[in-house]
């Protein structure tokens, strides 16, 4: 029909009005589909709009990521795919990619002339629906509407499947044909209908409209968000019950339902890139590839870097964590939580601060005072080694953590929830990973302190952290050049614990008290992906965590920030957020040869100091 | 007559680049297809904003060029971006200068031979 119809130009324009509105698929489809191309060559950008116009797209360039973020933002739903390049000088694609997903969840793809496997994987972590190698072919653009499709049907099935009518999927299959034909058509309307259907049948408030309005997972939803799904369990966590635990009004089902999704794919990703990092090791470890940390950071740097810089208010920062952190499939990249466990061990020991016997009796104690949190968090470097195996032994750990966390986060109640949880965990206390968990536990922890707005904590901590950590940042990096695995681990604290425990799930646990602290949790989810769900809690203090953690992907130090989110929590209980260099280097340095270090700086970097310190 | 005249001087030109290899058949091909009554100068319009981009690329590659020591990552990503553009004209010969000089840069060659 579409086709046939073609010049239903006019008719596509008030149905992509309606469909703004509405989603309603209009019968040209994919006529219309408003593309976003984000490309810093001028050459490139031109050729692609013509080349999308030519293809009866609606098309709007931007030769900035940071303009085209704006304005995706400032019109939330006006578009439906998002085109970028992966090299740009202003923001990284990858971390542009990152931060559309999560908050405007848009199917993003990317594009370069690098076509080198690495890249292309990095895209695929970061959640791109597709990759596209330039020069970019007028028959490849032709196709993109089918990510669009795709996407939708997804979220709708998963809605559909939530409200337990079955039908819907099929006319959705019927999409992968023609999108011209009428069999698609009928099969969007009809999922559209169902959709709304379901909607109407939900006794959930006013959302539960036939549009399907875009819900902006801000920190504290998110958070909420997270609690429910720990207290629930991440493998009982259906979007119903999550519904009824947040009981937000105008949340529907389907909102959680597609956000659960996501965080599911996170905390898979957290779990699977942490091992799969372990192996690689320096691959991703690298420093060298920027690509890499920046991505995982993407959330967490931009937002900081935003934030610090006054231009990402903090509401939208709080926004983008949570949507980092409702991002898991995307955001994290693989920090790949590796190995922090070594590390962390010896931070722990050298940490007098930390006293493992607390700590261990923390997570009983977490619901009774933040005392046993506050070791924790301050302790975070020094207490994980050691708190971590502690924890692990005594299979507390993961509520203890847990527990931490949500006394910090205040915002997280779920103490008891975190138990539950930790019997994913426990897995991981056999591990050294394990330790790597209680890190990232704690990390969130010190992130909320107690504020459980994590905007707030983390534009704030973003402006004073960052300074301090980046170098101490830099050091850790260089330690842990020589072990590459280690800057896996350090910048995975929360990842490690994942990627240790076979059960990802657990991670989940530990990262719904993280996840609470939006934003760059989950970028930082990388360093530590069990962390990075706590890193909600981190967010505030993970600025100054993000710096250590992100030094270590990206040797550079910008993502720090980013990468900290986990971190952040760490700090602030006990660790100063500034660590020169010097502080840290003496501080590692120290650590590994016994000496007792300010763990604090260890910990501030969350993981990776630990990391860094060869064993 | 001119006009013919024009027309097929015009064609020679592009296929002896063709067969010289400095310009990319299918992709130069692409740019002209998307020319059309809408935008009859389409193809005139992204070569000279190819020209304009490369000529300040390439200023900055030469000021790069001149500061010693060498900053291999920064003359690598700009040969990254000059490959990019190239790429999307058809122009082959340049792009695979680029990557040329880009291994270059990788292996630290600030000599280039």
């Amino acid at each position: 029909m579409n086709p046939g119809n073609g010049r239903g130009v006019v008719s596509s324009v008030s149905s992509r009005v309606s469909r703004k509105s509405s989603e309603t698929v209009p019968d040209q489809f994919p006529v219309g589909l408003r593309v976003m191309v984000v490309d810093d060559d001028p050459t490139c950008l031109m050729i692609l709009e013509k080349m999308l116009r030519t293809c009866k797209y609606e098309v709007k360039r931007c030769s900035r990521a940071e303009e085209a973020l704006s304005i995706l933002r400032g019109n939330s739903n006006g578009y439906d795919v998002v085109i970028s390049d992966v090299h740009m000088p202003d923001m990284d694609g990858f971390k542009l990619l990152e931060q559309v997903g999560l908050e405007m969840d848009l199917p993003v793809i990317m594009m370069s002339a690098d076509d080198s496997k690495s890249v292309v994987m990095k895209g695929v972590t970061h959640g791109a629906c597709d990759y596209l190698i330039k020069p970019v072919r007028i028959e490849a653009l032709k196709n993109i509407w089918q990510h669009v499709v795709r996407k939708r049907k997804n979220e709708w099935k998963e809605v559909e499947q939530q409200s337990g009518s079955a039908d819907d999927g099929q006319p959705k299959q019927s999409e992968d044909g023609d999108y011209s034909s009428s069999v698609n058509e009928g099969s969007w309307r009809n999922s559209k209908r169902r959709k709304d259907d379901d909607e109407d049948g939900e006794d959930r408030d006013d959302t539960s409209t036939l549009k399907k309005p875009r819900v902006v997972w801000s920190v504290e939803l998110h958070q909420q968000f997270v609690g429910a799904v720990n207290q629930l369990g991440i493998d009982k966590a259906v979007p119903k019950k999550i519904l009824e635990l947040m009981n937000v009004p105008g949340l529907t089902r389907e909102n959680v339902a597609s956000h659960l999704q996501k965080y599911r794919l996170y905390l898979r990703r957290l779990s699977g890139v942490s091992q799969h990092q372990n192996n690689l090791g320096s691959p991703f470890m690298n420093p060298q590839d920027p690509g890499y940390g920046p991505l995982s950071t993407l959330n967490g740097i931009d937002l900081q870097t935003l934030a610090a810089t006054g231009q990402l208010p903090a509401q939208s920062l709080a926004n983008l964590q949570a949507a980092g952190l409702g991002r898991a499939a995307i955001a994290p990249k693989s920090r790949i939580p590796i190995p922090v466990v070594d590390q962390r061990n010896l931070f722990s020991f050298e940490n007098p601060k930390l006293t493992f016997g607390d700590t261990q009796q923390q997570p009983q104690h977490l619901n009774n005072g933040g005392k046993q949190i506050n070791l924790l968090h301050g302790i975070p470097t020094n207490m994980e080694p050691k708190q971590l195996v502690n924890l692990h032994h005594q299979g507390n750990s993961i509520p203890a953590v847990q527990s931490v966390q949500s006394v910090h986060n205040g915002s997280y109640q779920p103490q008891s929830r975190v138990q539950q949880p930790m019997g994913n965990y426990n897995p991981v206390s056999h591990t050294s990973p394990m330790i790597n968990f209680p890190l990232s536990s704690i990390y969130p922890l010190p992130n909320n302190p107690a504020k459980g707005g994590f905007p707030e904590d983390v534009t704030s901590e973003m402006k004073g952290s960052t300074p301090g950590f980046v170098p101490s940042y830099d050091i850790f990096n260089e330690l842990n050049h020589q072990q590459k695995v280690h800057d896996w681990e350090l910048q995975n604290v929360g990842l490690t614990f994942n990627a240790t425990q076979q059960a990802n799930n657990s991670i989940d646990v530990v990262g719904t008290s993280i996840v609470g602290s939006p934003h760059q949790a989950f970028p930082s989810s990388s360093q530590g992906s069990g962390l990075s769900r706590n890193a909600s809690v981190v967010h505030a203090n993970n600025n100054n965590n993000a710096i250590s953690m992100g030094q270590h992907h990206m040797s550079n130090n910008n993502f720090y920030h980013e990468n900290n989110p986990v971190r952040v929590k760490l700090e602030t209980p006990l660790f100063p957020e500034q660590f020169g260099q010097d502080d840290l280097m003496s501080a590692l340095l120290k650590q590994q040869q016994g000496g007792i270090v300010p763990a604090e700086n260890d910990f501030d970097f969350d993981g990776y100091s630990i990391d860094n310190i060869p064993v | 007559m001119d006009r013919n005249q024009s027309h097929r001087q015009v064609a020679t030109m592009k296929q002896s680049l063709f067969d010289q290899g400095y310009l990319d058949h299918e992709q130069f091909n692409q740019l002209e297809e998307l020319q059309d009554d809408a935008n009859p100068n389409f193809v005139e319009e992204v070569v000279t904003l190819y020209y304009r981009d490369s000529a300040r690329l390439v200023h900055s590659i030469e000021q790069a060029l001149e500061k010693s020591p060498i900053d291999f990552n920064k003359l690598d990503s700009y040969m990254h971006q000059f490959r990019g553009s190239s790429s999307s004209i058809g122009a082959k010969k340049v792009k695979a200068e680029c990557s040329l000089f880009r291994e270059y840069c990788r292996a630290g060659n600030g000599e280039g031979r």
